[in-house]
């Protein structure tokens, strides 16, 4: 057991019936991480957060707690606590009594254990909302007492099951940044459960991308996005563009490639990864890593001649939809508006500047 | 409805005009057949015999020992019949709710009516059967040699009444609190195990408030309609245990004394009445709105 994982999961299995729910997870979360576990719905990223707090068994394998197996032990002795995607607070109970629910086996005495209310309702900025009735809250008050009434307890793993997704969108950026303030604040290791890859991005230290019950790459979110290690992690965070591809030769760390529109080029071994689509080898790069080149444009790596298919305007962007030279379909470019700089039209040619360093090969 | 969003005092007038036109039928239907023989009861209850209005009846009444003692009875009977209904109705209630598959809970529902199937006297015979004298149970234990005569402790008397109403409201006690166990969202309970608690703590301090609004309902859809029972205690009891209402029937139809029988019924409504009052107002709480 090593002092550097907070929840350990050993090829973890779970059944329901005939479903294979999660298909042999491993991995580790470290302590003190703010750790995503992201995917589309039904991809097992739940049940595997259920599997921590113990509302789910497993059919096999282990799920470790601070180096302790949590095999039989049922949730209300585990050191995690949840915050429920619908909140659960309890309807027939004050704010306070809401948050203090679980403080009731506490020994301390009744003063001090308001006290620690009052901070736990300070800390998620509810001041002065003790008295109220939970029924009169609106959805990010109910989701800071769901908040106050977890870290009360002072778990080792706060758990968040899709908490943000019942918040409209302003309320809902307001709710991530006070996250990862609340994380750093008392230091204790969040597991977050999303489907929404960008809230994975902005929030977690680290992320594991899941499709149907298996983790198909866990990493920290700049490598998720720059080094996806197979297509469908590339299509599922940010938007990725992908040309047809062969690979000419290999040896040591350079391999060879001949990509559609971009040549015979060299790139990195650690930039070639698996999981190709049926449609075979591809090469992907995101949008911003090609640029259009103006007169007087600094120099790039390379450059190709494009036609520009499609201009979408969205005032400090620009998305550029080329069809680069010796290529069928466009790809899409991002470029940042600068002042004197124009917008250029539909069907105009284009040179593109590019660089083998920002590709990444899926065979 | 035409007035979505509408601003004018006008558009208010129409639709509660239009509403009431809606309730018109029930509503002629309870003014004639509820409202207006309630007050009819109330008037002969205040018409003295020489003629006149007064509380007369009421003094009366109250001060005749037997109609005090009926009156305690009824209550007792009443209280006891809820409480036994509505603890064993919880249990029921609770595993059709939570362990019983959501396909199968219809199907659970039903079987639990099929005692509605037969009429209620059938039903009151039959435990006459099981607990008489010679009953089912007496004859049962005594074949088997347990006892060796007939025992009195369960035929013509309160435990039999009580016995008899319990199985027949059953289904109205476990009904409303199968559904007030349904609408509870099951994240409550995690929540409450997730909190440190037991499953036994988690029911107390979670389940069992949650579902309080439906035991309120199972109480007072009991208790209401067993005080003023009246075909049982004369079919159970033999005659020998009448309750409040046999009084009034007597009083009404064998002595054909309207005035007397009226102010015992306005008496025995308002006792039933009070009673609703302070047991709602203890539970308040839970019935506070709830999302």
């Amino acid at each position: 057991m090593t002092k550097d994982a907070m929840i350990e999961f050993r090829d973890v299995h779970k059944y329901y019936g005939d479903y294979h729910a999660l298909r042999g997870i491993t991995g580790t979360i470290r302590p003190g991480e703010f750790f995503s576990l992201l995917g589309p719905s039904g991809c097992g990223k739940t049940t595997l957060l259920r599997t921590i707090a113990g509302f789910e068994d497993i059919s096999s394998g282990a799920v470790l707690v601070d180096g302790r197996d949590m095999a039989g032990v049922p949730a209300n002795k585990r050191p995690t606590n949840m915050v429920f995607q619908s909140y659960a607070i309890f309807p027939h109970l004050s704010v306070e009594e809401n948050v203090g629910f679980g403080l009731r086996r506490d020994s301390r005495s009744k003063e001090e254990k308001a006290r620690a209310v009052g901070e736990a309702l300070e800390m998620v900025g509810l001041k002065g909302y003790g008295k109220r009735a939970a029924h009169a809250l609106s959805g990010g008050q109910r989701q800071r007492v769901a908040l106050a009434r977890a870290l009360i307890l002072k778990p080792k793993v706060l758990l968040l099951d899709e908490p943000l997704s019942a918040l409209d969108k302003k309320m809902r950026e307001q709710m991530q940044v006070e996250l990862i303030r609340l994380q750093r604040q008392v230091g204790i290791t969040f597991i977050l459960v999303t489907h929404d890859q960008e809230e994975a991005l902005v929030m977690s230290d680290r992320i594991a991308v899941m499709f149907e019950g298996e983790i198909a790459q866990l990493a920290d979110p700049e490598t998720l996005y720059r080094r996806p290690n197979s297509r469908k992690v590339a299509d599922f965070i940010g938007t990725m563009n992908f040309l047809p591809a062969k690979v000419l030769s290999e040896g040591g760390d350079a391999v060879e490639i001949d990509a559609a529109g971009f040549g015979r080029i060299h790139i990195e071994a650690q930039q070639v990864m698996g999981g190709a689509t049926a449609e075979g080898a591809t090469v992907g790069f995101r949008p911003e890593t090609l640029t259009i080149l103006y007169e007087g444009s600094a120099a790039t790596d390379r450059e190709s001649m494009a036609t520009i298919e499609e201009v979408v305007y969205f005032g400090d962007m620009t998305y550029y939809d080329v069809r680069i030279d010796g290529t069928e379909s466009p790809v899409r470019i991002s470029m940042r508006n600068v002042f004197g700089r124009p917008v250029l039209d539909r069907g105009a040619r284009a040179r593109v500047g590019w660089s083998p360093g920002a590709l990444v090969l899926f065979r | 409805m035409a007035s979505n969003g509408g601003t004018g005092g006008g558009t208010g007038r129409s639709e509660a005009a239009n509403g009431l036109l809606l309730i018109s039928p029930p509503l002629l239907y309870a003014v004639l057949l509820l409202a207006g023989p309630l007050f009819m009861v109330v008037v002969y209850s205040l018409t003295l015999e020489g003629g006149g209005y007064g509380f007369d009846n009421y003094v009366a009444v109250w001060s005749d020992r037997i109609n005090q003692l009926l009156m305690v009875r009824s209550l007792t009977v009443s209280l006891s019949v809820t409480l036994v209904t509505v603890i064993l109705a919880y249990p029921v209630a609770y595993f059709v709710s939570f362990y019983v598959k959501p396909d199968k809970k219809a199907l659970w529902l039903f079987l639990i009516t099929i005692p509605f199937w037969t009429s209620y006297l059938i039903r009151v015979f039959l435990w006459k059967v099981i607990l008489g004298f010679n009953g089912v149970i007496n004859s049962g234990l005594m074949s088997l040699g347990i006892i060796d005569a007939p025992l009195t402790a369960i035929n013509y008397n309160v435990q039999a009444l009580v016995v008899t109403l319990a199985h027949a409201y059953a289904p109205f006690a476990i009904l409303p609190i199968f559904v007030a166990l349904e609408k509870i969202d099951r994240s409550f309970l995690e929540a409450g195990r997730d909190l440190g608690e037991s499953q036994f703590m988690t029911f107390l301090r979670v389940t069992l408030p949650l579902s309080m609004p439906g035991v309120i309902a199972a109480v007072l859809i009991v208790f209401i309609p067993t005080v003023g029972d009246y075909v049982t205690p004369d079919l159970i009891g033999g005659g020998k245990l009448p309750m409040i209402a046999n009084r009034i029937e007597g009083t009404m139809l064998k002595q054909n004394n309207r005035e007397v029988g009226s102010a015992i019924a306005v008496s025995a409504m308002l006792v039933v009445a009070a009673v609703t009052v302070i047991f709602l107002l203890l539970n308040r709480r839970f019935l506070r709105g709830q999302k």
